[in-house]
């Protein structure tokens, strides 16, 4: 991460350690994810033990470790996807990318979250790309979506 | 509106510090909120819900369409973003509204429709009836005829909206808005008229309970932080709305942001708080850029800050993003959050309004709690008790998902029946499917089954049938739904969300896991005596659940269990089945039941092998096809596909 | 003061304190795992509930706090079944390898297993393995056998304030682990040990040589020596049940001898080494300019922490090496020669009560070509295995004398063992050398006692001298962040032990070491002082021959070559 970028961020907060989440989401939001980096100088910054910064940031959902994949998918496990087949998405997913949720794909194309309710549950089971919702999805969806991502990848373009 | 009168801002506020504040506002105050409300009078108004459900059902994409289309059609026609009306199923919403006439809502309207849309409405003054859901009561506009009221229209009619009565209404953008309906006046009425005790009086007096968890009275919260001595108090709400299934305080923090505000500051101002902070997910950027802005909105109109309208109360409110983690809805472990930790419980007492944030007292209400505030105030609470049951006063808020055909948000009266909610409102389940059970309270409620439909439901009611009111998820499941599945699931999610500090939740859960895992694996993965572990799990399920129950830190692991207790309870006989029989009645669990081709039907079309994604169908064609039980996933993709009913679903593990 | 009634008997209690604490008082024993005396209490194990009337569920001891006319039971069958069902949940996911385990006679899981009758392993499942950390000398991390009840967290955060461990991840995949999950020996942990104390299972132990040591003894090329720290001997009669009259050190000389040690030197020795040499430097300092305060260096885990958190503070370290450090020089430079063994035939073992002083002993500088001046290092609790291992009956053992050249020590060297003792000991000494004289009754009452933070003035002479005495390094912490901000202006001399108390209660002591003990060790140790003649480093014989015939003189160039190392800047996570 941009040295700079960082150090803005850290000097938008006073230092003290109740801004210590709203840190570390701003530095995952301009970085993509938490690198050590950025947590040893947070951890200088608050004058807290980098074991403790990581202990903390490992605790929510919200952090990752990796950078995230060129298209990142979120799956929706709240309890209306869930009823309608979501757990079946899920590992559709994982024999796909041959990830598990919270990884990124060696070549880098893909990661994949699973995520507490979306809110489209009338549109369950959902899931997005990069942000777009794609609703009532099953196998073959699936497999039609990542399809065109990655065909779409191979050819340089960045939409679907 | 056409034009924004220089003093609008005067005007609006001298309401407020107005002595009569209960009398009817009249004079130039009402001539500007019959203005605002209906945004001036001289041009069409077109109102598209974008909350968070509307945009990912294509709000977007017709609002963009409409910003498009319009300045070329019709220059004169204004759009506005309004919030979620509720009715998710029928989603994207817009309504529009010509000059002097009602709101006339319209369900679906992709961006595909917005053009023949305009055209009828606006050019012809035509209704398509095809997307028709009504017209919206207004006493001083013209009403369509043979339209039907919104709230006469089976979703609504026994529907009760006070927390929600300015969804999808007014522009949650817009404080002039809110303020035209009647805002802040509960809240100046408390700075001007009351004291901070005759608050906590009224709204104990008022029955008011907790609508996050638990049902603590909240009058009765409020007391004991307003009597502890301390230079410091706060006053936080918790919008970290984590209940699988759940999402009210989404739709009211998107679709009426002053409304929480305004009862976040008479929580605030009733215990003696300077500084609140509202905790809210941070997945949910829209509520939190609608909150940005309505208190940037609220500072500019002196409603927050310092000396608010002069009567020398102070407060800040700042926004808190939780950074994902289901435990921290419990009280002190939002607070641990909140101070830049891991997000674990601490052993109670000493209770949060005694030491509570930076070992301060605080008080921590949900969403929907607070938003009952303005109303209560405003009204009394007689009139807050005037609805609802004995313990449990006033109304609830629920959203409805799963099997159900009207998906959505819905607020009614505390003991309405689960009929009332799930046929009259919800619509019934779809497909014709059999309804089998509502799942109430989340992962820490539990099921309750057809046989309790006539069940009016308030906080008592709901615990003794063996599930909680919770946020008010409120999950239908039809003869499809497997119960063991569905409790498997909910374990499953509080597994991964247990924080892992006490050893009940830690260990007890995945164990309470584990055994409906092994319940529902097919025999081949059985070996020495596992069977009779399997035997006997369901004794070993409620004992373990009664630990759990009772030696758990917090509130997530005294619930964990309520899942499996309340479908050991009525759906036993499901577990039975799992356990004995090896076969799931609802045809979930892919290892108990098993895909056949009946040979007499199949024709030998190929579409279910090439569809197979386990390549477990083989044949020739034209001649009958065979699956291979070892390589079957049981997804049942090849019954969906085959045109010809071939492939049949039997109950039953596969004979090893 | 109020009535409770606990088990159908009546008992007082305060207002404010909890449950456990009053149960403690009249001797009803609740069980804990995760509770930690003298601090918060965080309700994490839960295995303290009982039972009270008119609450729902059951209620942690630990936390809860009494109430007047409170009615509780502590044994219920509620409760018991409550407890036993944590227990066997634990079980069921912790490894069955007690007959292998380190810990297995201490550990508390065992025990409480054992307590409430858990005779098999149900749910039958299977536990997660997780890697096992071997990667420092000092401890041993096996995160398997880990029940997350955090006492090792709170007390390196907490008590220490190092925070080379936290808990990482949420729920079922918790861990305690260092930094990104990342091994033990890169991290800023300072060996100090006691997390290892406060483990209540086989998740943290020694780093163990106890079997390359045994393997030696057999060996005929090589020679085997053993040092054991001041310390030792007591936490040893401890264990064997002897009363403070024996000649516990001439047993414990006898002892090894038996298992097979050729010679057997008493660190204590090393230790009147190091006040003499350490009071000459301060001295030099005070009067030829230096970095003053000087801060005291035998502690290996305080001199880490400086070298990782406080590296601008290095040169106020005293270049002294430890007494262990001193002891493995001498003896594999002038005992070497004298006894006309080849260093490299030695083998040179320390018995310490610390686990840090393993580390210690990795040291490069701590060494001559190549080879490290100490072999091994083990804690007290290894030797005491040592001792059973070899059937040594303490009871028929007749006292021995240590070995000579250095088998005398004063006891201002024995005083090493607690807090305050090695200022007491080099102060004597440094009054000597700066005044001419004695210090009066020779006993410094001001830097006695267990107290982690000790200030005061020395007169001597025409000077003042501002000591401080700490323990505990997070007590260190905040002195070294004061001095930062220019207070303690007057300080002259500082003397850090890393460990709460000081050697008596470092993490190499026996698991059974509690508030009581330490307090009879340190008392056993001003006795002592108290009673014996010989109680100044500088008026030790051997000590003043050791510099006739080898040393040279305090400070000189072959003390410094042999007695003084040097400190460097670490780069860890911090």
């Amino acid at each position: 991460m941009n040295n700079d970028k960082l150090e803005e961020i850290l000097n938008r907060y006073p230092p003290s350690r109740e801004h210590l989440i709203a840190i570390l989401q701003e530095v995952q939001e301009a970085e993509g994810f938490l690198s050590r980096e950025a947590i040893v100088r947070i951890a200088a910054r608050l004058k807290l033990a980098t074991g403790k910064i990581y202990g903390v940031a490992t605790f929510y959902n919200q952090f990752r470790f990796q950078s995230s994949g060129k298209y990142h998918i979120q799956l929706c496990r709240g309890t209306a996807c869930h009823v309608k087949g979501s757990s079946a998405a899920l590992d559709c997913l994982e024999r796909e990318l041959g990830i598990h949720p919270g990884e990124t794909s060696a070549d880098g194309l893909f990661s994949l979250e699973v995520t507490p309710c979306l809110g489209a549950c009338g549109l369950a089971p959902v899931m997005s790309v990069n942000g777009e919702i794609h609703s009532c999805v099953d196998e073959i969806k699936i497999k039609t979506i990542l399809t065109a991502l990655r065909s779409s990848a191979a050819a340089g373009g960045d939409e679907l | 509106m056409n034009s924004i009168p220089l003093d609008l801002k005067q005007v609006l506020l001298s309401v407020l510090t107005h002595d009569g504040i209960k009398q009817e506002v009249t004079g130039k105050a009402r001539e500007y909120a019959e203005l605002l409300k209906h945004r001036g009078t001289a041009h069409p108004v077109i109102r598209v819900g974008a909350a968070t459900c509307g945009l990912s059902a294509g709000a977007g994409k017709t609002l963009a369409k409409l910003r498009e289309l319009l300045p070329k059609t019709f220059p004169d026609a204004e759009v506005v973003e309004t919030g979620c009306i509720g009715l998710c199923a029928e989603e994207p919403i817009a309504d529009l509204q010509l000059p002097g006439r009602t709101r006339v809502v319209f369900r679906k309207v992709t961006a595909d429709k917005v053009e023949a849309l305009l055209d009828s409405v606006l050019k012809k003054q035509e209704l398509p009836a095809d997307s028709l859901l009504g017209q919206i009561r207004d006493d001083t506009a013209l009403p369509w005829e043979k339209v039907p009221f919104l709230n006469d229209i089976p979703f609504f009619r026994k529907q009760t909206r006070r927390v929600l009565c300015n969804c999808g209404i007014l522009d949650p953008g817009s404080i002039e808005e809110y303020l035209a309906y009647g805002g802040y006046r509960a809240f100046a009425r408390s700075l001007h008229t009351m004291t901070p005790l005759e608050i906590c009086d009224e709204v104990e007096r008022s029955g008011l309970r907790g609508r996050g968890g638990a049902g603590f009275p909240t009058g009765t919260k409020w007391k004991t932080a307003l009597s502890q001595p301390s230079d410091q108090k706060y006053m936080i709400c918790n919008a970290d709305e984590g209940d699988p299934g759940a999402f009210m305080d989404r739709a009211l923090m998107e679709s009426d942001p002053h409304r929480l505000i305004e009862g976040l500051a008479i929580a605030a101002y009733a215990i003696g708080a300077s500084r609140a902070y509202i905790y809210v997910r941070a997945e949910y950027k829209l509520a939190i850029r609608r909150l940005t802005d309505a208190l940037a909105q609220a500072r500019a109109y002196g409603l927050l800050g310092e000396n608010i309208l002069d009567s020398g109360f102070d407060l800040k409110i700042l926004l808190k993003k939780g950074a994902g983690a289901f435990v921290c809805g419990e009280e002190t472990a939002l607070i641990n959050s909140m101070e830049g930790k891991r997000g674990t419980p601490r052993p109670r007492p000493p209770y949060p309004a005694v030491k509570g944030l930076f070992g301060k007292p605080s008080v921590i209400n949900n969403v929907e709690t607070l938003a009952n505030l303005p109303g209560l105030i405003l009204n009394g609470d007689e009139w807050f008790r005037s609805i609802g049951t004995e313990g449990s006063r006033g109304t609830k808020v629920f959203a409805l998902s799963g099997k159900i055909v009207n998906t959505g948000l819905i607020e009614v009266k505390m003991g309405t029946t689960l009929r009332d909610i799930i046929f009259d409102i919800g619509g019934g389940v779809p497909n014709r499917k059999k309804f089998k059970a509502v799942q109430i309270g989340g992962p820490s409620g539990g099921c309750i089954p057809a046989e309790l439909l006539d069940l009016p439901i308030d906080y008592e009611t709901l615990r003794d049938a063996g599930a909680i009111m919770g946020s008010g998820g409120l999950v239908a499941m039809d003869e499809t739904t497997c119960m063991v599945d569905m409790t498997k699931f909910f374990l499953d999610f509080v597994q991964n969300e247990s924080c892992g500090k006490c050893i009940p939740c830690r260990e007890g859960t995945r164990h309470l896991r584990e055994i409906l895992e092994q319940i529902t694996h097919g025999r081949k993965q059985e070996s020495g005596n596992d069977a009779l572990i399997r035997f006997k799990s369901v004794i070993e399920l409620r004992n373990l659940a009664q630990v759990i129950k009772e030696t758990s830190l917090c509130g997530l692991g005294q619930t964990a269990p309520n899942p499996v207790l309340s479908t050991l309870r009525w759906f036993r006989d499901e577990y039975e089945a799992h356990i004995f029989e090896r076969r799931c009645p609802a045809g979930v669990c892919r290892e108990l039941i098993r895909y056949e081709i009946a040979e007499d039907r199949c024709r030998g079309c190929t579409v279910c092998a090439t569809q197979c994604p386990a390549k477990a169908i083989t044949g020739t064609p034209r001649h009958p096809y065979r699956i291979d039980g070892s390589l079957c996933t049981g997804c049942g993709r090849c019954r969906k596909v085959c045109k010809f009913n071939a492939v049949v679903l039997t109950q039953g593990e596969d004979r090893v | 003061m109020f009535e409770i009634t606990v088990n159908n008997r009546i008992i007082d209690a305060e207002p404010g304190e909890t449950i456990l604490s009053a149960l403690s008082r009249v001797g009803i024993r609740v069980p804990t795992l995760c509770h930690m005396a003298g601090m918060m209490p965080t309700g994490a194990c839960r295995i303290c509930i009982v039972e009270v009337e008119g609450e729902d569920g059951l209620v942690p001891s630990c936390s809860y706090p009494v109430r007047e006319g409170m009615r509780i039971r502590t044994n219920s069958q509620k409760v018991i079944n409550a407890r036993k069902t944590l227990i066997q949940l634990l079980l069921s996911n912790h490894p069955d390898d007690c007959l292998y385990c380190s810990k297995s006679s201490d550990c508390q899981l065992r025990s409480l297993a054992e307590e409430y009758g858990v005779r098999e392993r149900t749910p039958k499942r299977k536990f997660r393995e997780k890697l096992k950390d071997i990667t420092s000398p000092s401890i041993i991390r096996d995160p398997t056998k880990c029940i997350l009840c955090g006492k090792c967290v709170r007390v390196c955060n907490e008590v220490q304030e190092v925070g080379a461990i936290e808990f990482v991840g949420r729920g079922s995949r918790t861990v305690v682990t260092p930094a990104f999950n990342r091994s033990m020996n890169i991290s800023s942990c300072v060996n100090c040990g006691q997390c290892v104390l406060v483990c209540p299972t086989g998740a943290l132990t020694e780093h163990s040589r106890l079997e390359d040591i045994t393997n030696v003894i057999g060996e005929h090329e090589k020679t085997i020596v053993i040092q054991y720290a001041p310390s030792v001997p007591l936490s040893i009669a401890e264990e064997f049940g002897l009363k403070p009259g024996a000649d516990i050190p001439g047993l414990l000389n006898a002892a090894l001898r038996q298992i097979g040690f050729s010679r057997v030197f008493d660190t204590s020795f090393a230790a009147d080494l190091t006040a003499v040499e350490e009071a000459h430097e301060f001295v030099t300092r005070l009067e030829s300019g230096g970095a003053l305060p000087i801060f005291t260096s035998c502690s290996p885990s305080w001199v880490k922490f400086v070298e990782e958190f406080y590296p601008e503070f290095l040169p106020n370290l005293s270049t002294c090496k430890s007494p262990q450090g001193m002891l493995g020089a001498v003896i594999k430079t002038f005992f070497a020669k004298q006894a006309g063994i080849p260093a490299s035939a030695l083998y040179s073992v320390a018995a310490m009560p610390c686990t840090a002083k393993k580390f210690e002993a990795t040291r490069a500088e701590l060494g001559r070509n190549d080879d490290p001046d100490i072999d091994a290092v083990i804690t007290v609790r290894e030797l005491l295995r040592m001792i059973k291992l070899y059937g040594i009956d303490f009871n028929a053992l007749q006292p021995e004398g240590a070995d000579s050249p250095f088998g005398t020590r004063s006891t201002a060297g024995k005083l090493f063992g607690v807090t305050g003792g090695v200022a007491e000991a080099t102060l004597r000494t440094a009054h000597k050398l700066l005044t001419g004289r004695e210090l009066k009754s020779l006993k410094i009452e001001s830097v006695r006692g267990l107290d982690g933070f000790k200030e005061t003035t020395l007169k001597m002479g025409d000077r003042e001298i501002g000591v401080a005495v700490v323990s505990g390094l997070g007590n260190a912490r905040k002195l070294l962040e004061e001095i930062r901000d220019g207070l303690h202006k007057n300080l002259k001399f500082v003397e850090v032990m890393a460990c709460p108390g000081g050697c008596i209660a470092g993490g190499g002591q026996p698991f059974s070491t509690n508030p009581e003990r330490i307090k009879a060790r340190m008392q056993f140790l001003y006795a002592l002082d108290q009673s014996e003649h010989l109680r100044t480093a500088h008026e030790n014989p051997e000590i003043k021959r050791l510099y006739r015939e080898f040393l040279g003189t305090p400070g000189g160039d072959v003390a410094r070559e042999v007695l003084h190392t040097t400190f460097a800047p670490r780069s860890v996570y911090l």
